[in-house]
């Protein structure tokens, strides 16, 4: 018992996480006829809260309240994870990683998302505008633009075998690429 | 913005514009029926978080080619939901209200290759598509709701220019 438990409690193997990912797609399909994605609730949200007579905005969001539902969920399952089935000690990282990252100041690996990038005092810099406001801003309005996430088209639209998704899942590692390596390391050092 | 194709549009093709998405379903389904769409999010979330799916740093890894992780997770999943689509297909699998399970085809536009460029400059930066922006949040990284709100207030700048950006 005390070995699951350690199993459960230690990383995931990839293909673990990536089987349990792709099952999420037919999951969804047989347990109501609803397509796998997340962005959309960013959507959703505008059309429930501020759909302000924009066309775009302007469809009956009710009948996509399972999908909030489903990232209701997806915050708890995150709580429950983080608070209950994780061992306490720094995050894996590559050195050449680390060693760049150490530069600019961060080396707490000790949670998932860096707090010493990703915290309050941060917020009202310069580099928070990035981090936070520019950054989010640019996956909210790249979804949609591109008509939507990893979830949407990398995983449900690759899953279907449509080529659209396929080319947006190529720039969306194009565009991640030219930021990862030439644009973030710029960033960290504002 | 009044003469556009949105509002030229049905119900459901305006609902499921520019998104994958979609509530294909007919039937109304009451809110406590909605709760299973929430036990698999509570899965989801916790798969995230013990693959590091939501980690900054794997991120960072995946697009600086030191890391096989975020590929492998990816690349699993797309099998394992290709694999699933094409039984559902083959095998004429119903949901469990009974319903046909339909595929729809995408139609692609340049915002497939602008948008997602985008997207990904965003991604890097974040180290957060947006499933695990709401992964990260439950975690207890508060603050990355202010990337959330960020991110809502893209798609609505997107909704309020669509007509205008090239497509």
């Amino acid at each position: 018992m005390f070995e699951l438990i350690n199993l459960v409690k230690s990383p995931w193997h990839w293909s673990v996480a990536g089987i349990l990912v792709g099952l999420t797609v037919p999951a969804l399909l047989i347990l109501g006829n609803k397509h796998f994605g997340i962005s959309a609730n960013l959507r959703h949200a505008c059309a429930a809260c501020l759909p302000a007579n924009i066309p775009f905005f302007n469809y009956e969001w009710k009948k996509e309240v399972w999908n909030f539902f489903f990232v209701g969920g997806l915050v708890l399952g995150a709580f429950l994870a983080a608070q209950f089935l994780q061992t306490s000690g720094p995050v894996d990282i590559h050195p050449n990683l680390a060693n760049d990252l150490a530069q600019s100041g961060i080396t707490d690996y000790s949670s998932l998302v860096p707090q010493q990038l990703f915290n309050l005092e941060n917020l009202f810099t310069w580099k928070g505008l990035f981090f936070f406001v520019i950054g989010g801003f640019l996956v909210g309005f790249g979804a949609r633009y591109a008509g939507g996430c990893t979830s949407g088209h990398a995983i449900s639209g690759l899953s279907n075998l449509q080529w659209p998704s396929l080319v947006a899942t190529i720039f969306f590692m194009v565009g991640g690429f030219v930021s990862a390596n030439l644009i973030v390391p710029f960033l960290l050092n504002l | 913005m009044q003469q556009n194709i949105a509002g030229t549009l049905g119900e459901y093709e305006n609902r499921s514009l520019d998104t994958i998405c979609v509530n294909d379903s007919l039937q109304k389904e009451s809110w406590v029926a909605n709760i299973k769409y929430g036990v698999v999010g509570l899965l989801f979330g916790i798969v995230f978080v013990k693959a590091e799916v939501i980690s900054w740093f794997r991120i960072q890894e995946m697009f600086r080619l030191e890391s096989f992780h975020m590929y492998g997770v990816i690349g699993v999943a797309v099998i394992v939901g290709a694999i699933s689509v094409w039984a559902i297909k083959r095998f004429g699998i119903k949901s469990i209200g009974g319903e046909h399970i339909e595929f729809h085809d995408k139609k692609f536009n340049k915002g497939q290759i602008y948008g997602a460029t985008l997207f990904g400059l965003g991604w890097a930066i974040t180290g957060a598509c947006p499933g695990p922006l709401f992964a990260q949040i439950g975690t207890g990284a508060l603050v990355i709701g202010v990337t959330l709100l960020s991110a809502i207030a893209g798609t609505w700048v997107y909704g309020y220019f669509r007509e205008k950006l090239p497509h």
